[in-house]
C-alpha cells in the first residue's frame, strides 16, 4: 500500500493493519511493525517495509476529561485537531502544539513534538503525566513520571521504537482566548533577531519566519512574531478543517519550485510588513496552523518530494553557526521559502531521544532535485556536529549513522528499553543495520 | 430529545451512528457482547458531547434475553447492526460453521426484530432498523451463504413493514455496499467504490428520518446492483464473481 510520509520521500510500499481496539493483542509479526499515526512526520521515521505498520488512527476514543483540572485521558489516535474541538471550548487548550494540528497523540510524544512555547512549556513530553505501553511480548505497562520511569523516558521521543502507546493522560493548558494577541517585528539581520528573542521571553508564544535567500548585509533578516492568549474570553475557531477547501491536488512540478519563486515570495512575505511593529489579533488557526489552511501543501514540491532540515545548536555558537548554515544555503540557492527560527529553552524533557534542546533551533525545506541537496545536508552536518548540535528525526531522511550517535548521547540507554519487535527505516538506517 | 437502542454497538457502523445521535443531543442505549468495547465507546460519547448513554453487554445468538430489553424504557428508534462476514470456503466444507453463521446474521436479527416490533406495535410508533447489504440481491458463488442470510433479512423485514405499515411503525432496510471497518481490514487493496463507515452512517440516520424503507449506501449501490440483479444468468455463469 502507498503510505508515504509528508515528505514523500522516501518513496516505499508498506504493510498496514488497523488497530481498532485498545484492549486487543498486538497482531503477530513474522519481522518487525511500527505503530503509524497520520504520517505527519517527514522522512523514513513513520515508515517500515517491509515490516509491518500498525495503523493506530482507529484507537481514537476519548476516556475521559477533567474540566476542572484540565487533565484528559484519550486513546493514541486521538488527533490534536478533535482534541482542541472538544477542550478549546471550555478554556483548555494545548499544552504544546506542533505547526500542524493534523497529529496523533501517539505521534505527539513519540517525536517529544515542540511548538512555539518551548523556552517557557517544553515539550509535549514534559505535560504527560500516563500512558499504556503494549510492547510485542504482550505485557502492559502503565508509565509515568513515577511508574516505570525508565519506559516512560525512553518512550517520549522513542520514535514509536518501545511499543505500541494505546491511551494518553495529560494536562491541558487553562486559557483565556481562542485568539492570540500578534505582534510582528520586523529584524534586519540575525543579531537582532536574537536581541530581540532575548526581550521576548516572557511572551508565552515566539516564532520567526527568515529569508533565507537574503545575502549580504540582509542575511538574515525576517520577521518575529511574539503573542499571547489574548484576554477577550471568545473561545470560537474559524476553523480551517481537514476539508479545507484550499487544497493542491495533484504534485505540482518541480519546475515551478526555482530559485527565483522562491525569492518572489520571500520578498513579498517580507515586505508585507512596513513599519517595525505591527499589533493584529488572530485566531488560533491562522496563527499556529498556517499550512494547515492548504491542504497537502507538500505536494508543491513534485513527484520527488523534499527534505526537511531542522537543527539546533546551543546558545554558545548559535549566532555563528547559524550565519555560517545561512550562507552556505544562499549560496546553494537551493533552500526553500519556509525557513523557521526560534530559540529554545531550558526546560529539560523527560524524553532519552528528544530533540529539543537549550540553543537556537532553524527549520527549512529542500526540494529535492538531484544529489546536490544531499551533499549541501551533509556539509551543513558536519557543522552541527561540530558544534555540538543535533538534527531533528521526525523530519529526517537522510542523516548518517555518525551523525545520530553522536548527537544523541542517552542512544545506548534508550537501546535497552526499545522493543525487539518494533522497528523503523528510520532505524535501520541510523543504526546501519541492513535486517530488520 | 429521542431514545435510541443500538444492537450490535461496537460494530464500526454503528460507533459513527451513535456519534450522530449523541451530538444531537438524543439518549442512547448500547448493546454489544463485549463489556470493554461497550464502556469506551460510552466513555468516547460521554467525553466528546456529554451524552446520556446505558449500556447492555448481550450475545446476539443467546435469544433468550432478547425479549428483556423491550421491557421498559422502549426506544423510538432500534437500529440492528451486529454482523459477520462468513467465510464461504469454510461454509461449503463445515457445515456447523454454515449453519452457525445463520445465527448471527439471520436468526438473532428475526428473533430481535420480533420482539421490538410487538412492543412497538402495541405502543404504535417508533423505527426499527437493520443493516442488511447489497450482498442480499443476489447470490454469486463467492459470498452466498452470507449473501443468502442477509437476503433473508430484506423479505422479513418487508413483510414486517407490510404488518406495521397498519400501526404507524417504520421499518428501514439498509443495504450498504464495500465499506472500510474491521469486517473488510482484510481485503486489500481498497478500490474507489470503498465508502467510510461516517458516510454509510450519515445515510442510515437520514434513511430513518425519512422512513426510507429500502437504502442503498453510496447512493451509486442503487445503480449497480440494478445492472448485478439484471444481467442474465447465462452470462452471469461466466464470470466468477
Ligand atoms: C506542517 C507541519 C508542521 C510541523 N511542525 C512541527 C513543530 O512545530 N514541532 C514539532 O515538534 N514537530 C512538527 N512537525 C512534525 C510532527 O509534529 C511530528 O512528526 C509528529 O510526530 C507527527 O505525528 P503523526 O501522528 O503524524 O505520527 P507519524 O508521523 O505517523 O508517526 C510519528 C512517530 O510516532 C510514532 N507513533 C505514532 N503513533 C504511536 C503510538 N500509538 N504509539 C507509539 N508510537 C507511535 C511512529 O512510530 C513514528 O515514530 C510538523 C509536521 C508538519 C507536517
Ligand atoms: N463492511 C462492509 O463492507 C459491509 C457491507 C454491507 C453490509 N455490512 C453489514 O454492516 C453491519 C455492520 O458491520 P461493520 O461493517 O460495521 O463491521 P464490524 O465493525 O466488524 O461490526 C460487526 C459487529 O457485529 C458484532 N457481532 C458479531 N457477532 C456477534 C454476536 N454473535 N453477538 C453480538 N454481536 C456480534 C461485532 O461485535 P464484536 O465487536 O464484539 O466482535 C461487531 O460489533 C453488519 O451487519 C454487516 O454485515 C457491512
Amino acid at each position: 500500500m502507498k503510505y508515504t510520509p509528508w515528505g514523500n520521500f522516501p518513496n516505499t510500499q508498506e504493510n498496514s493493519v488497523p488497530l481498532n481496539w485498545t484492549g486487543s493483542p498486538l497482531p503477530l509479526v513474522s519481522d518487525s511493525c511500527l505503530p503509524r499515526g497520520l504520517g505527519r512526520s517527514y522522512g523514513d521515521s513513520c515508515l517500515n517495509s517491509p515490516g509491518l505498520l500498525l495503523d493506530c488512527t482507529p484507537l481514537n476514543h476519548f476516556l475521559s476529561f477533567d474540566s476542572e483540572q484540565g487533565i484528559l485521558k484519550a486513546e493514541a489516535g486521538v488527533t490534536l485537531q478533535e482534541i482542541i474541538e472538544n477542550t478549546l471550548p471550555k478554556g483548555w487548550f494545548l499544552p504544546v502544539t506542533p505547526g500542524t494540528k493534523f497529529v496523533t497523540l501517539g505521534g505527539a510524544i513519540a517525536n517529544d513534538v515542540h511548538g512555539k512555547n518551548h523556552h517557557i512549556d517544553g515539550c509535549f513530553g514534559n505535560h504527560v503525566l500516563r500512558f499504556e505501553l503494549v510492547r510485542s511480548n504482550g505485557e502492559r505497562h502503565i508509565c509515568s513520571p513515577t511508574e516505570n520511569r525508565e519506559l516512560f523516558r525512553a518512550t517520549i521521543g522513542g520514535l514509536g521504537l518501545t511499543g505500541l502507546i494505546t491511551w494518553v493522560e495529560f494536562q491541558l493548558k487553562k486559557v483565556t482566548s481562542a485568539n492570540i494577541d500578534v505582534e510582528t517585528i520586523k529584524f534586519h539581520n540575525l543579531k537582532e533577531f536574537f536581541e530581540i528573542s532575548e526581550e521576548s521571553k516572557n511572551y508565552l508564544y515566539t516564532v520567526s519566519w527568515v529569508d533565507c535567500l537574503a545575502t549580504g548585509d540582509d542575511l538574515g533578516r525576517g520577521l518575529f512574531m511574539r503573542g499571547q492568549h489574548s484576554s477577550d474570553g471568545d473561545f470560537s475557531s474559524k476553523s480551517v478543517n481537514s476539508q479545507s477547501p484550499l487544497n493542491v491536488p495533484f504534485n505540482l512540478p518541480s519546475f515551478l519550485l526555482n530559485g527565483l519563486t522562491m525569492q518572489a515570495f520571500n520578498t513579498l512575505y517580507y515586505n508585507k510588513q512596513f513599519s517595525k511593529l505591527s499589533k493584529s489579533k488572530q485566531n488560533y488557526n491562522p496563527f499556529f496552523y498556517p499550512l494547515d489552511a492548504v491542504r497537502n501543501w507538500n505536494r508543491i514540491y513534485g513527484r520527488n518530494g523534499f527534505l526537511q532540515y531542522q537543527f539546533v545548536v546551543p546558545h554558545e555558537s548559535g549566532q555563528e553557526v547559524v550565519e555560517e548554515i545561512f550562507k552556505k544555503i544562499s549560496d546553494s540557492r537551493m533552500g526553500s521559502f519556509l525557513a523557521v527560527l526560534k530559540n529554545f529553552g531550558k526546560i529539560k524533557s523527560p524524553g532519552l531521544l528528544s530533540f529539543p534542546r537549550e540553543g537556537v533551533t532553524l527549520a527549512l525545506d529542500f526540494a529535492i532535485k538531484g544529489p546536490e541537496v544531499f551533499q549541501l545536508l551533509e556539509e551543513l552536518d558536519k557543522i552541527i556536529i561540530s558544534n555540538h548540535g543535533r538534527i531533528y528525526p521526525a523530519k529526517d531522511a537522510r542523516m548518517s549513522t555518525e551523525m545520530f550517535k553522536a548527537s544523541f548521547p542517552n542512544l545506548d540507554e534508550f537501546l535497552k528499553w526499545k522493543d525487539p519487535n518494533f522497528s523503523s527505516l528510520f532505524f535501520r538506517r541510523v543504526m546501519g543495520e541492513t535486517k530488520i | 430529545m429521542k431514545h435510541i437502542m443500538i444492537y450490535g454497538a461496537s460494530s464500526a457502523m454503528a460507533k459513527q451512528v451513535a456519534h450522530l445521535y449523541a451530538k444531537r443531543g438524543d439518549r442512547l442505549t448500547l448493546v454489544a457482547r463485549n463489556a470493554e468495547k461497550l464502556e469506551t465507546i460510552k466513555s468516547d460519547l460521554e467525553t466528546r458531547y456529554s451524552a446520556q448513554v446505558k449500556t447492555i453487554v448481550q450475545e446476539a445468538t443467546d435469544y433468550d434475553s432478547h425479549s428483556t430489553l423491550f421491557e421498559d424504557d422502549l426506544p423510538d428508534i432500534f437500529l440492528i447492526a451486529h454482523g459477520i462476514l462468513t467465510d464461504q470456503d469454510k461454509a461449503q466444507s463445515d457445515n456447523s460453521y454454515l449453519l452457525n453463521q445463520f445465527h448471527t446474521n439471520f436468526f438473532s436479527q428475526t428473533s430481535l426484530l420480533t420482539h421490538a416490533a410487538n412492543a412497538f406495535e402495541k405502543r404504535g410508533s417508533g423505527t426499527l432498523c437493520v443493516i442488511g447489504s447489497v450482498a442480499g440481491d443476489r447470490g454469486r458463488m463467492s459470498n452466498y451463504a452470507y449473501g443468502s442470510a442477509k437476503a433473508g433479512i430484506e423479505a422479513f423485514c418487508d413483510g414486517l413493514r407490510h404488518r406495521l405499515s397498519k400501526v404507524n411503525v417504520g421499518v428501514v432496510l439498509i443495504k450498504p455496499g464495500f465499506t472500510d471497518t474491521p469486517m473488510t481490514a482484510h481485503i486489500q487493496p481498497k478500490g474507489a467504490l470503498w465508502a467510510k463507515p461516517e458516510k454509510v452512517a450519515k445515510d442510515i440516520v437520514n434513511a430513518i428520518e425519512k422512513n426510507k424503507p429500502v437504502k442503498y449506501t453510496p447512493g451509486i449501490w442503487n445503480y449497480i446492483m440494478f445492472i448485478i440483479r439484471n444481467i442474465p444468468r447465462f452470462i452471469f455463469h461466466a464470470s466468477r464473481l
